[in-house]
């Protein structure tokens, strides 16, 4: 059959990702020392990473379990916005939420101002404890909302059966929730290992010294202290090695993305016992994800006129590049989710994960390498950021376009194609149109994501290149943490207000 | 043997999927509409979609108006097909809807809006064209889609039971609007049905699809008046 949608194009797409990580792989390998040689000091980074990321995993995971179980079966004011408060922190700066962490769990923090009224020594943040508190707060919304909406997915009248028979909570849970939980459960625990296994600002801001550095880490340290390429051409392969198998292994297990947020709905139940346990699972969860925010936004507010003038630079160039790596994350995610959709073989998704498993850090460091003869990297700093974050993106946007995409193609296929809808006409009639909210949610998430990022721009930039990010890091580095929290009250509202203005475009005009 | 007579002719098709066969050997004539009747499963639908160019096919060829389109893309078919759904894109107005089989790309010049317009006036739509599928009944969708049907103006329509949701009386009305769009289009039809009174009301022939085979199309009155005994044992008779 004649051309598909996508079908040179998403290939081309698919490659070009594929090339670009490729380039950047040669780069590094050629400047690695041959026979490559990983150290003592090699090994303890690498246990750390799995280490640390395995803790992130389990631990969200355990911790969202009852959390969700309560959003499943408790109905109260409130409960809409605390699902979606859950979504946030998939488009929350890191670095934001670092120093709100720190504002409440940091040695001058209000937890530890709480033990010295106790008599208690102040809390060490500093760490594996430091690094696998954030990566929780990451990472444990995304795990209740993926068991809950498993446990969503259950028909009301299974829970009417309950109410019927009169099944007791612990019943239930063997009989409805464990099956459920059971498959979603790993997948959960699998994609949060790894996106901690290639965790860079987070171990960057918490992290450090010899026992507490992931690859990323290690990676920027042997190019940034000691420019040692040979070094941190090791360590990417390692990267490569590490995260690169983790996904091959976890695509396999993978939930699916959704966009939720509107189709939450609460089922009558008649199982759920005493609401005691359930509140305070509920009030523990919204307090460990609300008192850093508020923290920021307290202080930021004071902050906010304590800011030097570079915040304001800062948060120009940090919109240009979010733009500008949007719109390179929809042009090669389009054509590659389309192309995907029409495919039989599902197996060529796994090209999407090339961009999950490839360290940024690495193609940054290869980047830099095959830029370096000809000009200086410094230059290339902004564009090499937008186009690695719309990589780093590239996973996501291709899992939140490839079902509704299958689906359009499903329903539509076959009239479009007796129609000769083809090529631009095709996009413009029938698969825009069709899947503009899920088109605005991945440009949204995309922007948000870019805007957001501490990562491979912290390689090339010189004091005069700054996007937002790194700037908020250079100004708590220097301790000037009402000024941080001031730029991190701006950067939270960009990078909330991109994604906002993307997926009200989406939800705009929607025709079911 | 195909004859100049001919709009539709099917050589040793042999269509697979998985383990289902299906074969077809048959030439439907010009201007006939032609009733594809059959058990659930005998592959009707199955047909219709490889004549349309939606499935592939293992063998044989398929001729559209003396012109081989075996290896043609749906658009290139000479075939107009309504689907069991899907027939509409639920974001455009009717009148868009309609334009699309003028014009793919959706930029219609004057003479084709009015010839839009016209069809939908056709088909008792005019003042709902601006309308989107979600905003108008079911039997208006059918409508709409006839009136896309109309400015194809293809000359070999298939339909895979588009009025199936309907109610019997709106089906009926549906079903002489068909027939006459097609005699106003001067297209030959083959469509689907399930119910006998449907096959007997608006078609000429009848194929009868059982058993992994279309048969040839024999006119409409002599097959109910003597069916075989296969087509007896699905009629229930």
């Amino acid at each position: 059959m004649a051309r598909r949608a996508g079908a040179v194009t998403g290939p081309i797409a698919a490659g070009g990702v594929f090339a670009l990580i490729l380039a950047a792989l040669l780069a590094v390998m050629s400047r690695a020392d041959w026979p490559v040689t990983i150290g003592a000091a090699d090994w303890s980074v690498l246990r750390f990473t799995i280490w640390q990321a395995f803790l992130s995993a389990v631990f969200s995971v355990l911790f969202a379990i009852p959390v969700a179980r309560a959003l499943a079966r408790r109905r109260f004011p409130g409960r809409g916005a605390l699902v979606t408060l859950l979504g946030a922190p998939f488009i929350l700066p890191v670095i934001v939420a670092v120093l709100g962490i720190l504002a409440v769990f940091g040695r001058a923090g209000w937890v530890s101002d709480g033990f010295a009224l106790l008599g208690l020594p102040p809390m060490s943040i500093y760490g594996l404890q430091g690094v696998v508190l954030a990566h929780v707060f990451f990472n444990m919304p995304l795990a209740t909302r993926l068991i809950l909406q498993g446990w969503q997915s259950i028909p009301a009248e299974q829970f009417r059966m309950v109410g019927q028979l009169g099944l007791s909570p612990r019943m239930v849970f063997r009989v409805i929730e464990w099956p459920i939980l059971r498959q979603v459960a790993p997948g959960a625990f699998a994609l949060i290992f790894v996106i901690c296994l290639t965790s860079f600002a987070v171990a960057l801001t918490l992290g450090g010294g010899p026992r507490a550095t992931t690859i990323e880490l290690a990676i920027y340290q042997a190019f940034r202290f000691d420019f040692d390429l040979g070094r941190a051409a090791v360590l990417s392969l390692l990267q490569l090695v590490v995260a690169g198998g983790a996904a091959v292994l976890a695509l396999w297990i993978l939930p699916p993305l959704a966009l939720q947020t509107g189709r939450d709905r609460v089922v009558r139940r008649w199982d759920a016992p005493s609401p005691v346990l359930d509140a305070g699972w509920i009030i523990v969860a919204a307090g460990f994800l609300l008192l850093p925010l508020l923290a920021v936004a307290i202080s930021g507010m004071v902050g906010l006129w304590q800011m030097p003038l570079s915040v304001l630079t800062a948060t120009w160039t940090s919109f240009w590049v979010a733009v500008v790596s949007t719109v390179v994350l929809l042009t090669m995610a389009l054509p590659i989710a389309a192309w995907l959709a029409q495919s039989r073989h599902g197996g060529a998704e796994a090209v999407t994960l090339l961009g999950l498993a490839a360290s940024p850090l690495m193609i940054g460091t290869g980047w830099f390498i095959l830029i370096y003869p000809f000009a200086a990297p410094v230059t290339y700093a902004l564009p090499v950021t937008a186009l690695v974050n719309a990589m780093m993106a590239l996973p996501f946007a291709v899992r939140i376009l490839l079902p509704p995409m299958r689906q359009v193609f499903t329903d539509y296929g076959r009239l479009s194609a007796g129609l000769g809808l083809h090529g631009f006409a095709l996009w413009r009639i029938m698969l825009v149109p069709r899947l503009r909210p899920q088109i605005g949610f991945a440009a949204g998430l995309g922007a948000a994501m870019s805007v957001g990022d501490l990562g491979v721009v912290t390689l090339f930039a010189d004091p005069d290149v700054a996007t937002l990010p790194l700037q908020m890091y250079r100004l708590m580095g220097s301790y000037r943490t009402e000024a941080a929290s001031g730029a991190a009250l701006v950067l939270l509202a960009l990078a909330f207000g991109m994604f906002w203005i993307c997926d009200a475009w989406g939800r705009r005009h929607v025709e079911r | 043997m195909r004859g100049d007579d001919d709009m539709l002719s099917v050589e040793r098709l042999r269509i697979e999927q998985g383990d289902f066969v299906l074969t077809a050997d048959f030439n439907v004539r010009r201007g006939l509409r032609v009733a594809v009747i059959g058990p659930s499963g005998a592959g009707k639908s199955t047909l219709l979609n490889a004549l349309g160019g939606y499935i592939d096919v293992v063998a044989g060829t398929v001729v559209v108006d003396g012109i081989d389109v075996s290896a043609a893309s749906p658009d290139k078919r000479g075939i107009a097909m309504l689907f069991q759904d899907g027939n509409l894109f639920p974001h455009l107005t009717l009148a868009q809807n309609v334009g699309l089989g003028i014009r793919p790309a959706l930029r219609l010049s004057e003479a084709e809006t009015a010839q839009v317009m016209g069809a939908l006036g056709r088909v008792g739509l005019r003042d709902f064209a601006d309308r989107k599928p979600g905003d108008v009944s079911g039997g208006q969708q059918s409508r709409a889609a006839l009136a896309r049907v109309l400015v194809q103006a293809k000359p070999l329509l298939l339909l895979d039971e588009p009025f199936a949701a309907l109610g019997p009386a709106l089906r009926a009305e549906m079903l002489d609007l068909t027939s006459e769009v097609a005699r106003d289009a001067g297209a030959t039809v083959l469509m689907i049905t399930h119910a006998p009174e449907d096959a007997e009301r608006a078609a000429d022939d009848l194929i009868f699809v059982d058993e992994g085979r279309a048969e040839a199309p024999r006119a409409v009155a002599e097959v109910m008046a003597n069916p075989p005994e296969a087509l007896c044992a699905y009629l229930g008779r």
